[in-house]
């Protein structure tokens, strides 16, 4: 696509996009949201990047393959998904760790898996969109 | 406890998540291969759990039953997924000498062991919804494995297959939308009190028949196998192997899962059909193979007519039946890949596998020919080899109950399953080859044939093992057949553990 | 409105039946999109169709409040589509394969796995 004012806007899209999906991902537990639909919208940013610069450029701009990225977001799915053993519980039972306080209520933040494992699902879905899209496009 | 039921799926996935990141190096085949020999070993201390405790089960992320994912295995469940483990090890070995390193660097090994991941979990899972996502798991790996080092018969064996499995699996999702619109639970344990209970037992029935319909066209049953012999003759060997020995055979356990846990409520009427389905899959299948001229056509036709005499299992319905049935699902897996096994190596000594193009096998691999006798001889019910207890129990619970025609039929099938085999026997190793070649071995590298003789000639060791010592083995299909018969303890287990 | 429902995947799945009868590699497929959907939809109206909130715990309560729809249905919706797409997304990429590759997705002409027996054979 040769569109000057698309080319223009697209920059504008993607950052914009890309921080969206972060924010998605990460008000993913107690609010709607998560890792899955933050993954689709990050791939949909750099869908609209390779639509207006040509997926090679997209490629570039992504630095790792998407396949890779996919597997590694399955590598960290499952190890958020096998701490859990290491505390004696079930397969994939959530792990809490409260800082500054012993609860939801009262803790500035928490460290937890669950957060882990959709960060696992954003990267499998970012990057299985990204490789079939652009297996996609490259072979049009 | 519940880590023992989740490595034998975790150990694959993580392997495929390592062997892909490596793809580009030789690093990764041998990633496969560890991978492989450690899902061997988490899946042999399963069975030892299973073993000591009979049924056991595992509620993911503590969440109670039947809310929650369940993960659960008996006799059954568990001797699955050893075989699984035991062809994925041999395939995986195998693979080492056919997959050209191209094919390596598309990933083949990550996606091969996604593949045993999805069966691995089609078996042990509690959650019919869960079984879905397995199958797709499953689904989603074999697609890409079968057109995967492309060609056009592949692309065109890949459009049948597809198309075939994608309805299949649609017909089993609406199924599963209409049990929990029926029962509220898609827990397997919970289900079975659920659908005993339910008002309307027709509607159950015929959400019975599209469970028989989608697992069907898995299990490649009477009329629903056209897929089959379309495609499995395509990939490379070391994918029909694994096809031919394991996807099926996920069918064929679903369809027992099913029809002994949650449908048993109109047993007359379900599995009669089932019955003449399986006469009609075994019979069909034989005299289709009896047609062919390819090794792996002959083979693949060969492995519909074997789905029926385990259906038939399921159908009789009585505890000998079961036995029989579970006893067959077990040696066929392991027979039936043995035998794609020695079909590549024969194609890689000869140059092809159609039968009309080679011979002299015989004569200048006597070893590999040894070692197609065994399976091949097994397939067909001779004894003292496994095939042949398989066989025996079935016709003998089949006369048990009169039912003369059947094991008359079952009889006749393995007769003309010895034609099929003495065929290849005849055509692809004691004629000459008519091209006037003597196929050597050496056409192909030493380090391929090693890699592909090891299994070969593993599986046929198992096979002799089982023929020669059947009684464990025996033993342990009738605890399994008595489980699937009264699954009290598979009820109770799952149901009743808490978190 | 499960009168209504049912009636969308009846017709559905007639559309569907009808268009995966066709020779036509990518008839078939969209026939299949429209199944799939059907089957999606019966998921669905299985968890009975009832007027109510999302089922979401608000904050500083144990469970939901008032009356909230089975989440599920749509649980397994979500997860059926998301599987769905991926086979169709597949599914589709094969066919383009097949058609730059073989130049027809009529699976009649598609005799390459299984090529017709020659005659002089």
């Amino acid at each position: 696509m040769n569109s000057i004012i698309f080319t223009a806007a697209a920059r504008l899209l993607v950052a914009l996009l890309f921080v969206f999906s972060l924010f998605m991902l990460l008000r993913g537990h107690h609010l709607p949201g998560g890792g899955f639909i933050g993954g689709l919208i990050g791939a949909v940013a750099f869908i609209v990047y390779s639509l207006a610069c040509g997926p090679a450029e997209a490629r570039k701009a992504l630095r790792i393959t998407p396949e890779v990225i996919a597997m590694l977001g399955l590598g960290i799915a499952l190890l958020a998904g096998m701490f859990s053993f290491f505390m004696g519980d079930p397969f994939f039972t959530g792990q809490w760790y409260w800082v500054g306080g012993d609860s939801y209520d009262t803790a500035a933040f928490s460290v937890n898996t669950v957060l882990v494992f959709d960060i696992g699902v954003y990267l499998v879905v970012l990057g299985g969109i990204l490789s079939l899209t652009y297996a996609f496009e490259e072979e049009t | 406890m519940s880590w023992v039921l989740v490595l034998p799926i975790a150990v694959p996935f993580a392997t495929a998540v390592v062997a892909y990141l490596a793809r580009n190096y030789a690093a990764g085949r041998w990633i496969s291969l560890a991978g492989s020999g450690l899902s061997l070993v988490v899946s042999a201390v399963l069975m030892v759990a299973v073993l000591n405790e009979g049924v056991i089960a595992a509620q993911m992320s503590n969440w109670r039953a039947p809310f929650g994912i369940t993960l659960v295995a008996d006799y059954l469940s568990a001797v699955m997924v050893v075989i699984t483990a035991i062809t994925g090890l041999a395939t995986a070995i195998y693979a080492l000498g056919e997959i050209p390193e191209e094919t390596e660097r598309l990933g083949f090994y990550a996606l091969f062991q996604v593949l045993i991941a999805g069966v691995t979990g089609a078996f042990l899972t509690g959650d019919l919804f869960n079984l879905y996502v397995w199958f797709e798991v499953m689904l989603i790996a074999s697609f890409s494995l079968l057109v995967i080092g492309g060609g056009k018969d592949r692309l065109d064996a890949g459009i049948k297959y597809v198309a075939l499995n994608l309805v299949s699996t649609l017909i089993f999702l609406s199924g599963i939308g209409l049990l929990y619109g029926v029962t509220g639970t898609l827990n397997m344990a919970d289900l079975r009190q659920a659908v005993a209970q339910a008002e309307n037992q027709g509607l159950i029935t015929v959400i019975a028949m599209m469970f028989m319909v989608g697992f069907g066209v898995k299990a490649a049953v009477f009329p629903l196998f056209f897929w089959l012999p379309a495609s499995y003759h395509t990939p490379y060997f070391a994918i029909s192997a694994v096809f031919a020995g394991l996807l099926t055979k996920v069918g064929v356990y679903a369809l027992m899962r099913m029809f002994t846990l949650v449908f048993v409520g109109d047993v007359g009427f379900t599995h009669e059909i089932l019955l003449w389905v399986s006469v009609l899959t075994m019979f069909t299948g034989v005299i289709g193979a009896a047609a062919q001229s390819d090794f792996r056509k002959i083979l693949s036709f060969h492995i519909i007519s074997q789905i029926g005499y385990m259906t038939l299992g399921l159908a009789l319905f009585t505890p000998l039946a079961l036995v029989g049935g579970v006893f067959y699902l077990v040696h066929h897996i392991i027979v039936k890949a043995n035998l794609f096994f020695v079909a590549g190596l024969a194609q890689q000594y000869a140059g092809s596998t159609d039968l009309n193009r080679i011979g002299g096998l015989y004569k200048s691999a006597p070893l590999l020919a040894a070692l197609f006798i065994i399976p091949a001889f097994s397939l067909a019910g001779f004894p003292p080899l496994s095939g042949f207890w398989a066989k025996y129990l079935i016709v003998k619970a089949a006369l048990e109950i009169d039912a003369w025609f059947i094991a008359f039929v079952s009889l006749l099938v393995g007769l003309l399953t010895i034609f099929s085999m003495t065929k290849i026997w005849g055509m692809a190793f004691w004629k000459p080859h008519p091209d006037g070649i003597d196929p050597t071995p050496d056409r192909a590298p030493a380090r391929v044939t090693r890699a592909m003789i090891v299994p070969i000639a593993g599986l046929a060791a198992m096979t002799i093992v089982i023929g020669f010592y059947p009684e464990p083995f025996v033993q342990f299909a009738t605890t399994a057949a008595a489980q699937l018969l009264d699954p009290t303890d598979y009820v109770t287990t799952v149901l009743g553990v808490q978190p | 409105m499960e009168a209504l429902t049912a009636i969308v995947i009846g017709v559905l799945t007639a559309a569907a039946v009808y268009l995966m009868l066709a020779r036509n590699f990518m008839r078939f497929l969209f026939g299949l999109i429209l199944l799939s959907n059907a089957a999606n939809l019966t998921i669905f109206a299985s968890g009975r169709m009832t007027k109510g909130a999302p089922a979401l715990v608000p904050y500083g309560a144990d469970t939901p409040v008032g009356v909230v729809a089975n989440a599920l249905p749509q649980a397994l919706v979500l997860t059926a589509i998301v599987i769905g797409f991926g086979l169709l997304a597949f599914a589709l990429a094969l066919a383009f394969e097949v058609y730059r590759r073989l130049h027809s997705v009529d699976t009649d002409e598609m005799r390459y796995a299984e090529p017709k027996e020659d005659a002089t054979k």
